[in-house]
């Protein structure tokens, strides 16, 4: 089997998992990193959201083989910062199986958008599903991350 | 008098051989027809919409998490098309499709005909202010060269392929271009 390398939260990693494995199975059972979770394996539901050189992408669908010689970024590799601190004050998780995938959805969309309305948080993070219904209190911590008025 | 008579027929022949339809270019109106089945299709039109929300399936329901076209035709921040998309197929029924290049058209060119008559479409397309900037060879090559075309005609599991082939398409696409591309039956509605 060739082995892939891949930069993971800046770090130059090897795998000899088949080319065609799921992003997401790499990550969590190859090298340790169980921030993104596993929902519905069809994009469908956003847990598994990572960054694919500044990109959301959906690790479930994503093979290995698009990340080879590339930067992924997990919510584990995500720079402290205004986010999670948001995060945290809005106390925006009420089961928390979602969140990792909302925040490294809405860290893409700061990234583009430093000061989104709502009408833009709404278009960012509508593939990003909370069976729990955290979605207003993830629009104000966007908002208070953006130092906008949550 | 007989003078007249001959002057009066030769006007009625006159007038009638200039109403008569002029020799129909059915072939190729009919090889257009089967290029618009095509073009119609759920596999085209779900993306050559006129507005911003592209459609899935073959009954054209909007597309799920509210995707929208975006400033470049590939989605928006933290929603692109490639957030899901990828190059190829995703082997599972209801996982995301897949080519390379994933997109709609972008919003300046929208080549919208989600909707049109075949006679509609027809003027559209020689329109390059309405394709993108292509003329009708460089639509040939859209349909014959781009990966994102060729997807539909193996679209995967759940999705019906287009009426023809790739092929077929590309074939029939030449025949009314080569044609003269008439937009109707009869010359004397060609556009």
């Amino acid at each position: 089997m060739p082995s892939t390398t891949l930069i993971v939260n800046g770090q130059r990693k090897t795998t000899d998992a088949d080319p065609r494995t799921p992003l997401l199975w790499v990550l969590r059972d190859d090298l340790g990193l169980r921030a993104a979770k596993y929902g519905c394996g069809i994009a469908q539901c956003g847990a598994c959201t990572v960054h694919l050189d500044g990109d959301a992408i959906r690790a479930c669908v994503t093979p290995l083989a698009r990340a080879a010689g590339r930067q992924v970024t997990t919510l584990e590799g995500l720079p402290k910062g205004p986010l999670q601190a948001a995060w945290l004050a809005e106390q925006v998780p009420q089961c928390g199986y979602c969140q990792p995938g909302q925040i490294m959805a809405a860290a893409c969309l700061l990234a583009h958008t430093p000061r989104p309305t709502d009408a833009e948080i709404d278009d960012a993070m509508a593939g990003n599903l909370c069976r729990c219904g955290t979605y207003l209190r993830i629009r104000r911590a966007i908002h208070r991350a953006a130092g906008g008025t949550p | 008098m007989r003078a007249a008579g001959l002057a009066a027929v030769i006007a009625v022949v006159a007038v009638v051989a200039c109403r008569a339809p002029v020799r129909p270019p059915a072939r190729a109106w009919q090889a257009f027809e089967a290029v618009a089945g095509v073009l119609q299709s759920p596999r085209c039109v779900s993306c050559h919409i006129p507005g911003d929300a592209p459609l899935q399936g073959d009954d054209g329901h909007r597309h799920a998490m509210n995707v929208k076209r975006g400033s470049d035709g590939r989605g928006t921040p933290a929603l692109r098309c490639a957030t899901c998309h990828q190059d190829a197929n995703t082997p599972a029924e209801h996982a995301p499709p897949g080519a390379p290049d994933w997109r709609l058209p972008p919003p300046e060119a929208r080549m919208a005909w989600q909707g049109l008559s075949n006679e509609a479409l027809c003027v559209q397309l020689k329109d390059p202010a309405r394709t993108g900037g292509r003329d009708l060879a460089g639509l040939e090559a859209h349909l014959r060269d781009d990966t994102i075309v060729g997807w539909s005609f193996q679209p995967g599991p759940g999705r019906t392929p287009p009426p023809l082939t790739r092929a077929e398409l590309v074939a029939r696409f030449t025949q009314w271009k080569d044609a003269g591309a008439p937009c109707a039956a009869s010359e004397s509605h060609v556009r």
